[in-house]
């Protein structure tokens, strides 16, 4: 294996000649660089996209700081090499290397990539191959690391079952150290792989694919998922943390311009909404609040560790935190003076966000976001958001009579039921908010309509809905082309193309990964990057495993059908999905749940958690009775499967 | 308080661009706790001015940056904080108060000088060097723009090897607004690829200093 100091000396012949060469270069403020030789577990963690955009992760920022904290342990950084990077890597024959010491990744115990998003899975292949490790989890030997992947797109792991050895399902902050404990116990025994496998099949919210067999129905739908060792868990049940622990705040300064550069704090995980559409607000229950005092805390001491000067208050819906005028009234005088940004994302649709973004003083009022996600009241009843339009123009006009110019509106086009008249409803709904502007502050008065398209994603009310197909998207966004032309209008929308691939793959089953290592092979990678994005390469790649993309996309599911990702348990009930997905058909809807539990299934799983967490920690109702252990539940099988078949 | 520092970029440091290291120098300004001057009106800028803008890959232990702050402060102090709160690859040298009436540094920035060294055998350099300071004009192109480069350059000498051997020359090269000599147009001009040297700015050299020197 190629040394560190090599791959230094070649880097410095490299570097001059790639674009941006601060992507590659690590030693950033704030790394964390270890003694490799004193340290038994090294554990690389890969975003599988550019630097710039991995940087910006704060998942990975999480994990980087709690894995270095261990003595027994270090932490490094990777991401993907940009085209011109990677082509001058393979021409001199380097593997990929970490940030922090440059050692191949290859010579890691751990390599944990992060996938927030379906259209990293090329990307993850590639850094594989880069790395000179085996692309499919079959072909590892101990001789390679262990590749474990997480994320939100990990909540349906089955497209990338055929290259990850394990996945964590859910929040990584506990389950991290297990793993890594298993990993320890594991090189102590010098026992083979697979005992390793067995070994993290049975810690809380991981899944090793390779334990478990795919049988499809004559038609080409999913049957069942067998458990092929009898300690394999079956559903296996998402990890959550009870508490959040205490924010990051020793965030790597950059020596570039990334996509974001500031101090993300989260304030809050979870949502209570519920919107019908909303992959996050269905996996990331229950909601949990970090007490104000934690939160300026954590500002504070990130300011002291970065100088940055923007900082990010991250939640799904910041309006919905309990004590958000309190905090944002604190922010803005303990921070007074200092020329600190703070933007206030996920804000609802009433003028309460505005009277919160002008307690921030803000002077940059350059653009207000609000997300009403479809134009029309009926429509906006069937994805669970509603909101009347009176009080969205009403919330305009406070928005433009306090300084703000633009409005920015994101909708969603592909809804349920969604005719060409509730798209029309989008064009005609950004004029009257214009005019609103118009009338208040003339003609400086902007709308920016973000309007993307619907993908159905697992685990969510919509799950068993079809995603518009290409010529409606088409149809659609052209009448949007057609009326959203004008002085102060602003249309930004997606290539259909690009809401394809990510919805063949959100609802994917295990035959989607010969599709994915197809399109590898054929030169697919940065999927989510319009100009490297080639639709007919993944045209090709379904045509050559047989698989006809339409099944998993065009496609109305029956009530009935079993998921390829429902041995993923996030916990809410499927019984849960099924009501919702029937009462949107119906245009009926559901309350904040803080105001009203409807039993999503959270609770009941989690009730000792919740008993020994009471008060406002959490947004669930209290469980004052001692219910069901959670130790018993974990690891699992009996109980819960129970539950979840008796639906 | 206007401040004038004069700090070395260095080791990685080398590959953050102009703008970047405008952001770096606000960044680093904010983490040591100076009272950083911010202009007026509806989007405040960090009033941070740096001296001439060096080319990515290079290194340097003279670039000057004048910063304004809001409250008098030491030097020693203002040194001492920069110090502890520099990211690796940016050196505090020197830090001197100066008078808030003298003309904007990029503005008096006359030529710069350069040591470049060449990683790989160059026997011929001599002879490349001296041929090149002996044509007229060097016509070359910059983002698609002619230029003549033998104009830029004021003035070249061999220096001794370095002690791994690798052969080094010392180039002066316009530093004038609209008329800027860049050391990787003039080691390409050589025949020489860019990536396969060195560059370390050893001197910023002024208009008055000019004047004087001559």
């Amino acid at each position: 294996m190629v040394t560190p100091s090599e791959i230094q000396s070649r880097l410095e012949r490299i570097l001059p000649g790639v674009q941006k060469p601060g992507r590659y270069t690590g030693g950033e403020l704030n790394q964390v660089v270890k003694d490799w030789e004193a340290i038994s577990t090294r554990v690389a963690l890969i975003f599988p996209d550019l630097y710039d955009l991995g940087m910006s992760n704060l998942g990975m920022t999480i994990l980087y700081e709690l894995i270095n904290q261990r003595a027994d342990s270090l932490a490094e950084r990777a991401y993907s090499p940009w085209t011109d990077m990677e082509e001058a890597l393979r021409e001199s024959q380097l593997p990929l290397y970490s940030l922090e010491t440059k050692h191949p990744l290859a010579a890691f115990d751990i390599l944990g990539f992060s996938l927030p998003y379906e259209t990293l899975y090329t990307n993850t292949l590639n850094v594989l191959d880069l790395a000179g490790i085996p692309i499919f989890s079959a072909e590892r030997t101990e001789a390679h690391p262990l590749v474990i992947a997480g994320g939100h797109a990990a909540y349906n792991p089955e497209p990338m079952h055929a290259f990850i050895d394990a996945f964590v399902i859910g929040e990584g902050e506990e389950v991290i150290q297990e793993i890594i404990d298993a990993h320890q116990a594991w090189k102590r025994q010098g026992t083979p792989r697979i005992e390793l496998l067995r070994a993290l099949a049975r810690i809380w919210g991981v899944y090793v694919p390779a334990l478990y067999r795919d049988f499809y129905h004559p038609d080409g739908t999913f049957s069942h998922l067998e458990k092929l060792i009898e300690e394999a868990p079956l559903p296996v049940i998402k990890r959550i943390v009870a508490r959040l622990p205490p924010p990051p705040t020793r965030f790597i300064v950059p020596y570039i311009d990334t996509v974001h550069n500031r101090i993300p704090v989260e304030i809050m995980r979870g949502c209570t909404r519920g919107c019908r559409f909303c992959h996050a607000g269905m996996i990331t229950r229950p909601v949990r609040e970090r007490p104000v005092d934690e939160i300026l805390a954590g500002i504070e001491a990130g300011l002291q560790h970065t100088g940055y000067e923007e900082v990010g208050l991250l939640s799904l819906s910041s309006s919905d935190y309990t004590h958000i005028l309190e905090l944002v009234k604190a922010v803005s005088e303990k921070f007074a003076g200092r020329h600190l940004n703070v933007s206030l994302p996920s804000l609802r649709i009433e003028s309460f966000s505005v009277e919160l973004m002008d307690a921030l003083q803000d002077t940059r009022r350059s653009g207000f976001t609000l997300a009403p996600e479809a134009a029309t009241e009926r429509m906006r009843e069937i994805i669970n958001k509603p909101v009347s339009t009176e009080q969205l123009l009403e919330t305009a006009r406070a928005i433009y009579a306090r300084g703000w110019s633009n409005i920015k509106l994101y909708f969603m086009i592909g809804h349920p039921s969604e005719t060409i008249e509730d798209v029309q409803a989008i064009a005609d709904l950004c004029r009257a908010v214009l005019a609103e502007g118009r009338s208040v502050i003339g003609k400086r008065a902007q709308v920016t309509a973000g309007v993307s398209t619907f993908i159905p994603k697992p685990h969510t009310p919509f799950q068993w809905v079809s995603c518009d197909t290409m010529e409606q998207i088409r149809l659609k966004q052209a009448l949007l082309k057609e009326k959203l032309r004008g002085p102060g209008l602003k249309l930004n929308w997606n290539a259909p193309e690009e809401t394809l691939l990510e919805a063949w793959l959100s609802r994917g089953d295990r035959r989607m990964a010969e599709v994915i290592y197809q399109a590898w092979k054929r030169g697919a990678k940065f999927d989510a990057w319009g100009e490297h994005f080639r639709f007919t390469v993944w045209q090709e790649a379904f045509q050559a495993v047989g698989l006809d993309p339409a099944f998993y996309t065009h496609r109305e599911r029956p009530i009935d059908e079993t998921f390829p990702w429902e041995h993923i348990s996030t916990t809410v009930r499927k019984k849960f999905l099924t009501e919702d997905y029937l009462w949107s058909l119906q245009g009926r809807t559901r309350v904040d749940c803080r105001e009203r539990c409807f039993a999503c299934g959270i609770l009941p799983t989690f009730a000792e958690l919740r008993r020994q967490n009471p008060g406002e920690v959490w947004q669930c109702p209290e469980v004052k009775s001692k219910r069901v252990q959670l130790q018993e539940l974990i690891p699992v099988s009996q109980v819960v499967a129970g539950d979840f078949s008796s639906q | 308080m206007r401040v004038r520092i004069t700090f070395a970029k260095t080791d990685l440091m080398r590959f953050t661009g102009h703008l970047d290291l405008h952001r770096a120098w606000e960044r680093l300004i904010r983490r040591a706790g100076l009272p950083l001057a911010y202009s007026q009106g509806f989007s405040p800028h960090p009033r941070i001015n740096l001296a001439s803008a060096l080319p990515l890959g290079f290194t340097s232990d003279c670039e000057l940056v004048d910063i304004w702050l809001e409250q008098e402060i030491t030097t020693e102090e203002i040194r001492l904080a920069l110090a502890q709160a520099a990211p690796p690859g940016i050196l505090i040298l020197v830090v001197v108060p100066v008078d808030d009436r003298l003309p904007a540094l990029q503005t008096v920035v006359e030529a710069s000088e350069f040591s470049v060294t060449f990683l790989d055998p160059a026997d011929d350099l001599d002879a490349r060097c001296l041929s090149m300071m002996a044509a007229e004009s060097l016509p070359r192109h910059w983002r698609s723009k002619p230029y003549d480069l033998r104009q830029l350059i004021l003035d070249l000498r061999l220096l001794p090897d370095d002690d791994q051997g690798h052969r080094r020359m010392q180039v002066t090269l316009s530093a004038r607004e609209g008329a800027t000599g860049r050391p990787e147009e003039v080691i390409a001009a050589l025949g020489t690829i860019p990536e396969s040297t060195r560059v370390h700015r050893e001197r910023l050299i002024f208009k008055e200093t000019v004047l004087a020197a001559g």
